[in-house]
């Protein structure tokens, strides 16, 4: 046996858990300091303040405490709060930073995702001012957001975001609001007063926000529409805080009720307004809005979920280890003493299926933030380009870009060519340079990569939040459990409804998934993965290969065929058809980016200084680690589309099972399910290989955060 | 005329004292298992000399503060993305092992090139700052020979407090045995004080700082001058051992708590 665990029989093993370097390598930040700066605040304080407060009870209380309450100062401290705030406001990092929020959550959520919420509440509230904001708003409340310097004496303002409502008002459905605004006065020639009342249900940071950005509909013939409005807590009127929600989940965060009647000069409505006829337009809708704010702002819960698993890792491993030391019998060298609950496969097995999920959660998760941070400049280029057209929002723009579809589809083909003709490199330097065309291939890549982080990261996460809570025996469901468990699991629970529930998730999905330019970069991914497939022999990209083949056939299938009744299958309400698909593509789109950051590590671990020592025995681990998780996404899929392909067919057909005669309609199917079949071989061979790494890589002799 | 002091500290990284730490014999010598995939922190005797040192600088103006750090330049970066975000310091990188199994000479002798090659440092003006000891290595001799290399006579050890007269007289509380100070004067610098623990707190994560620091470090990681240090420079080892950790544990119960505390004493006691 070598150093590393290798011989001539077994293949290096992992040595010690992914550390920073691997984490920079796979996310795409080794180049980034201002990112590694920020991991490192927020985790001394995840780690430090946050843990300590868990650990002491702090969640056992609805209330805003000031245990909690002092958390929000370790956040400003240590520049987390002021990390989503750009510099000209006071802030330190520079550009989007939608991935350097996720690196945020990630390090927060690692220990209480409360905590990440509680931190995160203030970026939300901002969110609606930062996207669609006038100027003057931007820097009144921006500026008023970053914690105060040495020798200043201000104090911080923290805002809250304030849109759900009671029930029946909104909640799932963002149309229906209650909260109302109509004119209080309005003197000629000067800025109307509007009255706002609004009552919301479930407000973060509701408990310490000095300022509100709420949505409301008109009440007044005098105001058109809905709009966001910014309410602060000195207005004239009532500012009740509410009572505290009784939630289960995310307890170091601040939740309650409030009830706003306030007064509040117009030029408070986000992104200001114009007045028509005497009347007074808001410039952006409430839906115009949060449009804007949830296409950047759904990426990080996601994130969050992933990093729950990831941290469940090293507590499981040493509870499983060091289950029976101690006990009468139990002797230092013993198989039961050294590797404990570690002798099992099932343990072994179960941890590599949490794990996995962790880790393709986080790369779906990543690759979405990196994305949406190239999403600002290039919406901003689109809408200059059409502006130049005189071409500005609204149908024109909808036509507009439905008549570059043909480009966009054509431009995601030539990117994915590996040896393009000179032609075809022309062709795709005049597309590249096209604003519109960069816009259209950006937001269909985003508009399923949002919701599939949001639906699979938080929804199969707390699943396998829930076995690594299983993992740990009846230590998991205590407050003792190392690690946090327990209330991790049922933290991941509310990532999964706030900010958009799973239904809303397989709603846009539904939608975004079935768009041409979407499609053309599902078939390019899937090419890909067939193209480097000989290059990875042990990653199970033939396994994933093949079932995103067959989802892509069965929604062909599916989008034309009609059920046993003569009912359309693929249609708007048919959502026994459209989302459990889309539950199959989350799966698959979470493992392709799975995927493409093991690449990465394959590629660029080994010139890392700090890896080479156990290079071979990380990226063996990590290939293993993703032909299980190809294995397990390709069953998950192919079992949702044979469902779906055969479930809507009369029961007769039922009698007819393995007769290749009855179900010629659908043989390709068949086939390509064979096909995936198939490709499962060695994936249980792969599991075995990382089961035997994760009982013998080396962990830290206890965890470094209090329990 | 130039005012403040030039304050050098002398501190690297240590595996993550959480972290296995399990001696093996690699190809260039003794070793950790794993040493360089482990998380590593700022050793923590030189963490407290350099927060001293901030501290230091911060109360007279014209200082500046150097960390002079001798590691594997990868894990240096690593390791930078916390410590840059705490005090205003300048790095010069010295690549090389940062491993606990090197000779105090060899690391002396490749930090005091290292000091001697900062241009803009003023000798007249220097302190130079490290640990008393180290958690990797415990010699606690790298500072003396730093010093000694760089003509610095005026050493403290295991000090725990500086503190400047107005006329700019150094007043530093060395340890001493049984729990007392020795309380020494000198008239001004150059001098090196090897640090025990200081008085002050870790100071909070300031990203302000960070950013700053970061323009100077990663073009001071990018020019690290590199050397062979322990086994790589010539030395040889004949043996080494660590401590095996001890760990018993008996699961008991119903004991009494003044039971399990007269136990407890009498195995301490023992």
């Amino acid at each position: 046996m070598h150093a590393n665990g290798a011989s001539k029989d077994h293949p290096p093993l992992l040595q010690t858990l992914p550390g920073d370097d691997v984490r920079q390598i796979m996310w795409r930040f080794a180049e980034r300091f201002d990112c590694q700066m920020v991991v490192q605040s927020a985790r001394a304080v995840a780690r430090g303040p946050v843990a300590r407060a868990v650990a002491k009870g702090a969640r056992n209380s609805h209330e805003w405490t000031e245990e909690k309450a002092a958390l929000l100062q370790e956040f400003d401290a240590s520049g987390i709060t002021a990390a989503s705030i750009d510099p000209e406001y006071g802030g330190y990092i520079e550009g989007p930073k939608n991935f350097v929020l996720g690196l945020l959550a990630f390090e927060l959520a690692w220990v209480d995702a409360g905590a990440g919420t509680s931190s995160m509440a203030n970026t939300l509230a901002l969110a609606p001012i930062h996207e669609r904001g006038t100027p003057e708003q931007k820097q009144k409340y921006m500026a008023a957001s970053i914690p105060p310097q040495p020798g200043e004496s201000r104090t911080i303002w923290r805002g809250a975001f304030a849109l759900t409502e009671s029930i029946p008002y909104v909640g799932v459905d963002t149309g229906v609001l209650s909260g109302r605004v109509r004119v209080a006065e309005w003197k000629d020639g000067e800025e109307p007063i509007l009255h706002v009342d609004k009552r919301g249900r479930f407000i973060t940071n509701m408990g310490a926000a000095n300022f509100v950005t709420a949505a409301v509909d008109s009440g007044d013939p005098r105001i058109k529409g809905s709009c966001m409005i910014i309410l602060e807590e000195t207005d004239s009127g009532t500012w009740d805080r509410g009572i505290p929600t009784k939630k289960l989940a995310h307890q170091l965060s601040s939740t309650r009720d409030p009830v706003f009647s306030l007064q509040v000069p117009a030029n408070r409505i986000i992104g200001g307004y114009t007045v028509k006829d005497g009347v007074i337009v808001p410039n952006y809708s409430h839906a115009d809005v949060i449009e804007a704010v949830f296409t950047r702002t759904r990426a990080t819960p996601a994130i969050m979920t992933s990093a729950k698993l990831l941290s469940a890792i090293e507590p499981v491993i040493r509870y499983h280890r060091r289950r029976f030391r101690g006990a009468v019998g139990i002797t230092e060298g013993t198989p039961r003493f050294d590797m404990g609950l570690q002798q099992k496969e099932d343990a072994l097995h179960r941890l590599l299926d949490v794990w996995a999920a962790g880790e393709a959660g986080a790369s779906l998760g990543f690759e979405t933030a990196r994305l949406l941070d190239t999403y600002d400049a290039i919406e901003k280029a689109k809408a200059e380009a059409l502006a130049a057209q005189g071409i500005a929002g609204g149908r024109a723009e909808l036509k507009a870009l439905r008549a570059r579809e043909a480009d966009a589809a054509e431009y995601v083909v030539l990117s994915h060519k590996t040896a393009p003709t000179a032609a075809e490199s022309a062709r795709l330097a005049t597309l590249e340079a096209d604003p519109v065309v960069k816009f259209m291939v950006t937001e269909s890549l985003s508009s399923v990569l949002i919701p599939s982080a949001k639906l699979w990261n938080t929804g199969h996460g707390v699943n396998m939040m829930r076995e690594a809570v299983s993992m740990m025996g009846g230590y998991g469901i205590t407050e003792d459990c190392p690690g946090f468990l327990g209330t991790k699991w049922i933290d991941g629970q509310l990532e999964a409804t706030y900010e958009g529930p799973e239904v809303v998730q397989r709603r846009q999905l539904s939608v975004t998934m079935s768009r041409p330019i979407f499609l053309q970069q599902f078939q390019q991914w899937i090419k890909r993965l067939r193209s480097i497939a000989q290059d990875h022999p042990t990653l199970g990209l033939g396994t994933l290969a093949a079932a995103m083949e067959l989802w892509f056939w069965s929604r062909e299938y599916l989008s034309k065929a009609k059920d046993a009744h003569g009912r359309d299958l693929y249609s708007n309400q048919r959502h026994g058809v459209t989302y459990p698909l889309a539950d199959a593509l989350a799966w698959l789109v979470a493992t392709y980016h799975l995927v493409q950051d093991v690449i990465e590590l394959k590629a660029k671990g080994p010139a890392h200084p700090a890896l080479a020592e156990g290079i071979d025995g990380l990226v063996g681990f990590y290939s293993d680690l993703t032909h299980i998780h190809c294995a397990t996404s390709a069953g998950e899929a192919t079992r949702i589309c044979a469902e779906l392909v055969f479930g809507y067919r009369a029961e007769s057909d039922a009698a007819k099972a393995g007769d290749p005669e009855a179900f010629q309609d659908v043989a390709a199917f068949i086939a390509l399910r064979t096909k995936v079949d198939g490709s499962l071989a060695g994936s249980k061979l792969a599991k075995d290989r990382a089961a035997e790494s994760l009982s013998h890589v080396m962990i830290p002799e206890v965890l470094d955060y209090p329990v | 005329m130039s005012t403040g002091y030039h304050v050098v500290v002398l501190g690297s990284l240590v595996p993550d004292l959480l972290q296995t730490l399990e001696p093996v014999q690699g190809p260039t010598g003794p070793g950790l298992k794993n040493e360089m995939m482990l998380p590593a922190v700022l050793d923590p005797w030189a963490g407290h000399a350099l927060f001293e040192a901030a501290h230091v600088a911060a109360a007279h103006p014209g200082s500046k503060v150097w960390l002079v750090s001798l590691g594997p330049k990868a894990k240096l970066q690593q390791l930078m993305m916390s410590i840059a975000q705490k005090v205003p310091f300048e790095l010069v990188a010295v690549d090389g092992s940062a491993s606990g199994f090197h000779d105090a000479f060899d690391v002396a002798e490749a930090l005091a090139a290292a000091i001697e090659r900062i241009p803009a440092l003023d000798r007249s003006r220097l302190l130079l700052f490290g640990g008393c000891a180290s958690a990797s290595r415990d010699a606690g001799a790298t500072v003396q020979m730093v010093g000694e290399r760089l003509g610095i006579t005026d050493q403290f050890l295991s000090a725990d407090e500086l503190t400047v007269t107005a006329d700019g007289v150094l007043t530093v509380l060395e340890r001493v045995e049984g729990g007392q100070y020795l309380a020494s004067k000198v008239s001004g610098p150059p001098c090196a004080i090897a640090w025990a623990t200081g008085s002050l707190p870790e100071p909070p994560n300031n990203p302000q700082v960070g950013m700053a620091n970061m323009r100077g470090i990663m073009p001071a990681l990018q020019k690290a001058s590199s050397v062979q240090v322990g086994a790589q420079g010539g030395t040889t080892f004949m043996s080494l051992e660590l401590p095996k950790q001890e760990r018993k544990t008996r699961i008991v119960k119903d004991v009494p708590l003044d039971e399990m505390a007269r136990e407890i004493a009498e195995w301490i006691k023992a």
